[in-house]
């Protein structure tokens, strides 16, 4: 099965060209990984969406109109929050785009381990399929699914949910993170030693930066995201009380054990977005990043501090003044290297010319609703407002803010950007804007809406609510419609470019798209960098 | 002790469109009121001063969101392709780059004053005079009236269902029994759990603590006008989440006396639950 694309050691068989299911089902190959981890988190960004529009019906008006069981809206919470965590925004920032973009961008023909490389991606869809199944195992009695929110809190998660449901979730959970966690090896491999001759780590595009901090995150956060989970499993099953007080365990342990693993995981869905809006300012704005790098090491010092401040999320469990006093103010310090981004991606298009098409909205829309979400986790930092705030819809709004239309909206950044690379068709530029335009509506509709009923005092993850905050809940139902609607216009688009075929050539963004991928062909040849590229300048 | 925020003055009229969406008149006093945005209208020091702090906020976040939005719309407008044709190639200015990271950091110590301040009003206790156990249960909330041997007294609260609601009562919010508490008291909270983590809140009274299973947590408040104060259970405790309310009915400290001789008896007679068990709990902090 020598292919005639190679021209390699007839030994080499990992250059084989396999074809059919066996290309996709035992790829090594970086791209088609890439492709599999784009189609997958698709896939799941519906089921997660699906999810999350059940909840708008419920909420749209008071009372209880779908749900015959206030906990089955509990599961669709919990279902909604860990299928686009673990299995739409990761898979498709990390595995889908960094898999595709960062061996290209750093002139490596590959990722370090390929094989590891296809266990990662066959593990993480066994994990979507047991956090499915978990959705139809009896969780609490009487009720199917685990309803316990994707915090997975004991002692709900032990006595709550007697049924096996959330063991399904737990097994899900280590196959997810031990997916990551290969995947992150992989990428720390070959970022630090398969970077093209002359590529020094500060001429290092700064998505491949984001990346590399992003695995550094997941190397270290997700172990012990699986060591309160295993306490959990044996909490539940073989009679130890780690989490117990009977037993001389504390609830509280774990919520310390699950937010060191959790807030930095909120900045392993958002650095690898950074790193993309990056690059699409700066190849629109026709000007190279401004403070390159101020930028990569905001990124280092967002992923350092990011550990260092877990206990804002445990503001009202009761922890000491002086506790809560450190955690106010190594929460508020992220806002620095926060600000070190915004401003510079502004001061990237100052002076620059600015070509306003579809991944450039997308970019721009990004900078302002990030920053949005970005000053209301500054109020929320301060444990004083935040003993108002917390577990009320203002921190729904905060972090919908952030990711939904933070890196949910980079993602759509990197798709259009990305894909005429990724497949070599053009999506029609107006089907992006009309996408964005729907998108910007419907999510503002959608999130703004629920500062006011969190600060009126709407509590988080309630089936049913006081009338009087119908009207607000009634807009963001609205707005979730519309934000669907808009995804029909993204897959209309992408069905067209597949229909019409228009080719896009090799560089489709002109001179401002500076990085190694747009030397290649669109799509990139199977096997790219026979000769690899020397770096002379710095190309960021 | 306050930060005067009018300090901030030339950023009013940057934040004007802002705050106007954000100062309706409709706020809610004990419960929320329909379109209302704004926090719960405040019965304490605490909530004072949450609701102060926050205002403050709201302006200095408006003030950096509009900042950026506007410098957004002037590149677009100065820099786009038909505009400025032929792209500068700046990508350092030192003076800039520090400014940038200096100003957030002196922004955010002149955030911290106030901030620790109202984390110490709100975590240092002043002495109680009266002192409330709040348990939370699936899905309820039980009360104890330390006391005395044979004096303290415990009672459960659940929620009205929307069926046998009586006119005034708020649906999801009214409870069975009410907490009372005395008017300008200050009125110590001690929080537990017995199941799951549930979190007991009241938002005019700018308080919420978990109740913790093997903890005990405890708040305080000092409500200054008399009123029926309303909550809901602020962690996910599983089925009933939503419907676990807390209600706090305020009186004159005359109406208080009595409520506390009929419950004793009223509480005692019924006997729900044993009370002199508990009657030992600790009532002085």
């Amino acid at each position: 099965m020598a292919s005639p694309a190679t021209s390699h050691q007839a030994h080499d068989h990992a250059h084989d060209l396999p074809r059919g299911w066996q290309r996709w089902m035992n790829s090594t190959n970086h791209k088609d990984i890439g492709t599999l981890y784009l189609i997958f988190s698709l896939f799941a960004g519906l089921v997660g969406g699906a999810l999350s529009i059940g909840m708008r019906l419920e909420l749209q008006e008071p009372g209880m109109q779908f749900f015959s069981n206030p906990q089955t809206f509990n599961v669709f919470v919990t279902g909604h929050g860990l299928i686009m965590v673990f299995f739409m925004v990761m898979p498709a920032l990390i595995g889908g785009f960094g898999n595709w973009f960062v061996p290209l961008m750093i002139g490596a023909p590959d990722m370090a381990f390929p094989r590891m490389n296809n266990i990662s991606f066959w593990l993480t869809v066994a994990a979507f399929c047991l956090l499915i199944l978990s959705l139809f195992m009896e969780g609490a009695p009487g009720s199917t699914g685990f309803g316990g929110g994707w915090t997975v809190y004991p002692p709900l998660a032990v006595q709550g949910h007697p049924g096996p449901a959330l063991d399904f979730g737990i097994l899900s959970l280590h196959l997810a993170g031990a997916a990551s966690i290969l995947g992150a090896i992989n990428f720390i491999t070959t970022i630090l030693n398969m970077r093209a001759p002359g590529m020094t780590l500060h001429k290092m595009p700064l998505f491949a930066w984001g990346v590399l901090v992003t695995a550094f995150l997941l190397l270290l956060a997700l172990p012990v995201l699986a060591g309160a989970i295993t306490m959990l499993l044996t909490d539940r099953n073989f009679g130890t009380t780690f989490f117990d007080p009977a037993g001389g365990g504390d609830p509280i342990l774990y919520q310390h054990l699950f937010w060191f693993f959790g807030h930095p995981e909120v900045y392993i869905m958002i650095l690898p977005a950074f790193g993309i809006i990056s690059h699409i300012v700066s190849t629109f704005a026709k000007k190279p990043i401004f403070g390159y790098l101020g930028m990569a090491y905001a990124m280092v010092a967002i992923g350092v501090v990011g550990f260092i401040v877990w206990a804002h999320h445990m503001y009202t469990a009761g922890l000491s003044l002086d506790t809560q006093r450190y955690f106010v103010f190594a929460t508020m310090v992220i806002a620095v290297p926060t600000g070190v981004k915004i401003f510079s991606w502004i001061a990237t298009m100052w002076g620059g010319s600015i070509r306003f098409t579809s991944p450039m909205i997308w970019s721009i829309g990004f900078i302002f609703l990030f920053t949005v979400g970005g000053v209301t986790g500054v109020v929320l930092a301060n444990a004083g407002v935040d003993r108002a705030l917390h577990d009320t819809y203002y921190v729904v709004a905060h972090f919908h803010y952030v990711l939904s239309l933070g890196a949910v909206f980079a993602l759509f950044a990197g798709w259009y950007y990305w894909f005429p690379k990724m497949s070599g068709y053009v999506i029609p530029d107006w089907i992006g804007k009309l996408h964005f335009w729907v998108s910007f509506i419907g999510a503002n509709l959608l999130f703004f809406p629920m500062h006011f009923s969190g600060l009126a005092g709407m509590p988080r993850r309630y089936a049913d609510y006081p009338d009087a905050y119908a009207h607000w809940n009634l807009i963001s139902s609205i707005g979730s419609y519309i934000f669907a609607v808009g995804l029909l216009v993204f897959f209309y688009g992408v069905a067209l470019a597949f229909v019409r075929k228009q080719q896009a050539g090799d560089n489709p963004w002109g001179a401002g798209a500076t990085t190694l991928e747009w030397t290649l062909s669109s799509p990139p040849p199977f096997h790219q960098y026979e000769t690899l590229p020397k770096i002379t300048s710095s190309g960021h | 002790m306050r930060i005067d925020f009018l300090r901030f003055r030339p950023l009013f009229a940057l934040t004007l469109a802002f705050a106007a969406l954000a100062q309706p008149a409709l706020a809610g006093t004990g419960q929320p009121s329909p379109w209302q945005m704004t926090f719960q209208t405040p019965v304490t020091e605490v909530a004072r001063y949450i609701d102060w702090f926050h205002d403050g906020l709201l302006w200095l976040i408006g003030a950096v969101v509009l900042f950026v939005l506007a410098l957004l719309i002037y590149v677009m407008v100065r820099f786009n392709e038909k505009a400025n044709p032929t792209p500068s190639k700046t990508t350092h200015n030192t003076l800039i780059e520090v400014a940038w990271t200096v100003v957030p950091v002196l922004i955010l110590i002149v955030i911290a004053v106030p901030s620790f301040r109202l984390l110490k009003l709100q975590l240092v206790p002043p002495q109680a005079d009266v002192v409330i156990k709040a348990t939370g249960h699936t899905w309820y909330w039980s009360y104890e009236y330390p006391g005395n041997e044979g004096e303290s007294f415990t009672f459960d609260a659940n929620m009205i269902p929307d069926d046998q609601l009586q006119p005034g009562q708020p649906r999801l919010l009214a409870t069975d029994n009410e907490v009372v508490v005395p008017v300008n008291k200050v009125v110590l909270v001690q929080v537990t759990a017995a199941d799951v983590i549930h979190a007991f809140a009241v938002p005019s009274f700018g308080i919420k603590i978990d109740a913790v299973p093997g903890r005990l947590n405890e708040t305080w408040f000092r409500a200054e006008q008399e009123g029926i104060y309303y909550g809901q259970c602020s962690e996910l405790c599983g089925q009933n989440h939503a419907f676990m309310p807390i209600a706090i009915r305020v009186v004159s400290e005359e109406q208080y006396a009595a409520w506390l001789a009929e419950a004793k008896q009223r509480f005692a007679a019924t006997g729900d639950r044993p009370v002199t068990v508990a009657s030992r709990a600790p009532a002085a902090e």
